[in-house]
């Protein structure tokens, strides 16, 4: 076997994370690229397979292998059911930044990805004037015009909300005090797609856990987390992000948090896991993260009496349900709301094909990968769909609109607060 | 008789040429590290470069297929999930893999009649899903069923934990309609259960893909028992929980299922995804299931309560409810994946012998891997009296590889040795087709080959598996075919 593979040389820890895999299969029907395209290629054993191939030099590194950790998701579906504890989701990082850095991850959309991610959305104040011309444009109808010329402008102006007017991008307020008898103090992280395009929520996460008694701090420095550039094989700069928000929620405005709460499911995660991207220096952050359902179900939620008759289905975000292993918390905190009844629907826990940017980069994967979850949605037929990730919440939405739907996309914290300002002021 | 076809040395540009005229572009794979992919099945130690994967949508896809293969003079071999553990949907001698992961339709589901009819491709935990709310199962559930295919199941005659009371995969195939290696397409069987004349399901149940290419099953569907009780018996060894399985066999009863599980296997699964809470300090757990009216329920727990106390029983714990019994299922399929957690590689062994000897054979077996230093740990069926010593060692270490293969081989004489068999649910496929010769006589083998050469005649299908390949090979009291001799890829 040869230890001077390409692959082995980029990064020699992933020829270990392959072993880890038995190849016994299991994770094969989790993963919605196999179920789709029925490949072995195209599963999580089989990129594992691929990825120990290239490693051992039996195989090149270009070619196939960058395709498929192309085609992957990032769902982590396949860790949900893997016995063997395969960190599939480091690897396909891993493996993509080796990819990236062997010069391997070509064509324009890729380039593209890379100087947005790494020249935008790495700076809030940049992003903040990008969405406000985004905002303008839309206004002006300037992206109807250049939908007419460029197919993909078209595409990814259906997958856009109309960004939301100066006042619902405003920052969030660095303190609100608890309400009722005072249970602690949280920090929230702001996000950057949650502070551009669903300020709402944002506000609304702050108030509903102001309800339940915390303070909440929204410290000064904090960004994006990065999770989207590790997705994207940019472990640096998402190592130079996570960096800057360790710094960030260290002792906010002076004082210890009780934890470090995200409303998007893909930040939690990555919060989560700073301390594999930055060992001996993350800990104290990934110890503390929470997303804000998984904190409120764990304090105990005050329970609402305003009520909100409505039949809603939630749907699991994968980096909540299979990347920290949550789905059971916010079904309690829905089913927790007086009227509400919860439905069931088939599918709930595959991936939406939203998947950071993989519905720009893998169009039309993204739509097949879409498709069962809204025929199981279409079925159960709510007046709400709840899920608790900005990507999850533009990708369905688009998809329900364009079914003509009448369900409207929600994210959970968004139904609480509703129950919670139908509650009597003072009670909750 | 037939002789293994060589190697395909036909132009391959033809081939995917002619292919992919039939079931496209997308659905043809040809490039190397995409066939490095299919290269073998859960037996990973035994790889071959295939020439060529094809990815059929219909039955006529698959029958075009093979008509070309027949014509260009390629062997083929079918292939579902590729979870099998024998090799079976290994491609030798250069064969094209006609996978059947894209057949993935239930076609028909008729409750009145207890039975559907399925793709190949489908999943076989799927199937019970669909039928669930109509109040019935599939019965036959291996422990990778969340994997597997009933195509899959069909050619290994796959049983599981609830083969003990329900049988395996050939008790519930009514009907099969399948492609043979002429291109022809035939239906055997029926969808009633009766069928004048050869048995000729029964002989393609089991036949691991040497007879032709399943392409629709007609299966049976059971009704979900009004009453399940899921009981963990706690003991501190291996043998009393083998001495439980006797004794409640004995009493008359049938459980729908009795599993044994070993420490090492317990202590894997409790630090997986499927952990479900069993006694990490236990040396083992038998976990035995009731099924029935409910009224029968009580009376049965009193009686195994009892036995389980004549054997010295720690502690038995009843799953509380349906959610915890789906918990310690999980962690008894999750088992075999949660070895990997000791080592990069797992072999599964697969033999039965009769249930009587279970405590002495588990006894020389521990021994065995004692004597070759091998990390050992024991998962099974133990009603049936199907074992499974699990082997976790590391491939690219030679020696550990070597002591793995003749440690295995010992076990497997020992089995046949007290009466038992090569294999209960795995298959021989490549993995025990040498070892045929252990169990069977020159004429037995023959009337094998001979039947395969019926629907096989030029030996294209799935060539190399099952059946050792000449009366020479076989009479010469073959020896454990070493795998560092069969070029990995
Ligand atoms: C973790 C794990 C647990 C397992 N547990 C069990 C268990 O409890 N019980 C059990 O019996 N097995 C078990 N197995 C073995 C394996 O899952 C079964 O043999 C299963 O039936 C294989 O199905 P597959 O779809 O993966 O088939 P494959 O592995 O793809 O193929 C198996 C054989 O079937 C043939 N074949 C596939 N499709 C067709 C078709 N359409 N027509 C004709 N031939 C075909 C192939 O050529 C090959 O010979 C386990 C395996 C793993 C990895
Ligand atoms: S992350 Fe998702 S898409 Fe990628 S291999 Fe795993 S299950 Fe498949
Ligand atoms: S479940 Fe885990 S060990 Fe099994 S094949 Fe998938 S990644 Fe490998």
């Amino acid at each position: 076997m040869s230890e001077t593979s390409p692959l082995f040389d980029l990064d020699p820890s992933l020829l270990d994370d392959s072993l880890d895999c038995v190849h016994c299969g299991l994770c094969l029907s989790a993963c919605p690229t196999y179920r789709i395209t029925g490949r072995e290629n195209s599963s999580p054993r089989g990129r594992i397979y691929l990825i120990r191939g290239a490693a051992e030099g039996k195989i090149e590194l270009g070619g196939v292998v960058a395709e498929e950790l192309g085609l992957c998701l990032g769902c982590r579906a396949c860790e949900s059911e893997c016995p063997s504890g395969v960190e599939y989701g480091a690897m396909l990082e891993k493996g993509r930044a080796a990819i990236a850095d062997a010069g391997l991850r070509k064509g324009w959309a890729y380039r593209l990805e890379g100087f947005a991610l790494r020249r935008i959305v790495a700076f809030p104040r940049r992003l903040h004037a990008a969405f406000s011309l985004l905002g303008l444009a839309q206004r002006l109808g300037m992206d109807r015009v250049a939908g007419l010329l460029l197919p993909f402008v078209d595409y990814a102006r259906g997958l856009l909300p109309r960004v939301p007017r100066a006042a619902a991008r405003r920052r969030l307020p660095a303190f609100t005090p608890a309400q009722g008898e005072r249970r602690g103090r949280v920090a929230l992280l702001e996000g950057c797609v949650m502070a551009e395009l669903f300020g709402d929520v944002n506000r609304a996460t702050v108030r509903v856990l102001a309800r339940n008694g915390y303070d909440v701090v929204v410290p000064e420095g904090q960004g994006c987390c990065g999770a989207l550039h590790a997705h994207a094989g940019d472990l640096s700069t998402s190592r130079r992000l996570a960096t800057k928000n360790v710094e960030a929620f260290a002792l906010p405005g002076g004082e210890p948090v009780d934890a470090v709460v995200s409303n998007s499911a893909g930040c939690g995660a990555a919060l989560g896991e700073t301390d594999q991207w930055l060992p001996g220096r993350g800990e104290e952050l990934a110890r503390q993260a929470r997303d804000v359902c998984e904190w409120l179900d764990e304090v105990g939620l005050r329970a609402p009496s305003g009520s909100l008759a409505a039949r809603v289905c939630y749907d699991d975000p994968c980096h909540l349900v299979h990347a920290q292993g949550i789905s059971s918390a916010p079904r309690r905190l829905l089913s927790a709301i007086p009227g509400l009844e919860l439905v069931a629907h088939a599918d709930a826990e595959s991936c939406c094909g939203a998947a950071g940017t993989y519905n720009l980069l893998q169009r039309e994967m993204s739509q097949r990968v879409l498709e069962p979850k809204l025929d199981a949605l279409a079925a159960a037929d709510p007046d709400w769909i709840a899920t608790g990730n900005p990507g999850c919440m533009l990708q369905i939405e688009a998809g329900v609109r364009a079914r003509g739907m009448a369900a409207r996309v929600v994210h959970p914290v968004e139904l609480l607060d509703r129950a919670y300002a139908g509650s009597a002021p003072g009670e909750s | 008789m037939s002789e293994p076809p060589l190697t395909f040395s036909g132009s391959p540009a033809i081939l995917i040429e002619r292919l992919i005229a039939v079931v496209g572009e997308d659905h043809c794979l040809s490039r190397p590290e995409e066939l490095f992919t299919y290269g073998c099945d859960g037996l990973t130690l035994d790889a071959h470069r295939p020439s060529v994967v094809v990815l059929p949508k219909s039955s006529q896809e698959v029958a075009a297929a093979v008509a070309i293969c027949r014509e260009l003079g390629c062997p083929f071999v079918p292939r579902g999930a590729g979870t099998g553990l024998s090799g079976g949907a290994t491609p030798l001698f250069g064969a094209v893999v006609i996978c059947c992961s894209r057949m993935g339709e239930i076609l028909e589901i008729d409750a009145e009649n207890r039975i559907a009819v399925v793709q190949p491709g489908v999943v076989n935990a799927h199937l019970s899903r669909a039928v669930a709310d109509l109040g019935l199962f599939y019965a036959p559930d291996p422990s990778s069923q969340q994997a597997c295919t009933i195509g899959g199941n069909v050619a290994e005659n796959s049983g599981g934990p609830h083969t003990l009371k329900y049988g395996t995969t050939t008790n519930h195939v009514l009907a099969v309609e399948m492609v043979l290696p002429d291109a022809s397409t035939v239906r055997l069987g029926s969808p009633t259960g009766f069928s004048p004349g050869y048995d000729l399901v029964g002989a393609v149940v089991g036949s691991e893909g040497t007879l032709g290419i399943v392409t629709e099953i007609t299966v049976r569907l059971m009704a979900i028992p009004e009453a399940v009780e899921t009981i963990l018996a706690i003991f501190d060894d291996v043998p009393s929980a083998c001495r439980l399985v006797g004794g409640i066999i004995r009493s008359g009863m049938v459980p729908a299922a009795l599993e044994v599980v070993d420490q090492r296997t317990i202590r894997a699964v409790e630090a997986s995804v499927y952990a479900a809470g069993l006694p990490t300090e236990a040396g083992a757990v038998l976990i035995i299931e009731l099924d029935g009216a409910a009224c029968e329920m009580e009376g049965q727990l009193a009686r195994i309560r009892a036995l389980a106390e004549n054997e010295g029983v720690r502690d038995l714990r009843i799953a509380e409810n349906a959610e915890e019994r789906t918990l310690f299922w999980r962690a008894r399929k999750g088992a075999f994946g949660a070895m990997g957690r000791l080592a990069p590689d797992l072999y599964v062994h697969d033999a039965v012998v009769p249930r009587a000897s279970l405590p002495e054979v588990l006894e020389e077996i521990c021994a065995i891997g004692d004597r070759y230093s091998l990390k050992l740990s024991n998962v099974f069926h133990a009603g049936d009296g199907n074992l499974h010593p699990n082997i976790s060692f590391d491939r690219r270490d030679p020696d550990e590889l070597a002591r793995v293969l003749a440690a295995g081989r010992e076990m497997l004489e020992l089995c046949v040795r007290v009466g038992g068999v090569l294999t209960g649910e795995h298959g021989v496929g490549t993995e025990k087709r040498d070892y045929m010769g252990m169990l069977f006589s020159p004429d037995d083998l023959d009337a094998m080959r001979r039947l395969r050469d019926a629907f096989n005649p030029d030996g294209l299908c799935n060539p190399g598996k099952l059946i050792p390949t000449t009366r020479a090979c076989m009479e010469s009291n073959p020896k454990a075919r070493g795998y560092d001799e069969v070029p990995l890829e």
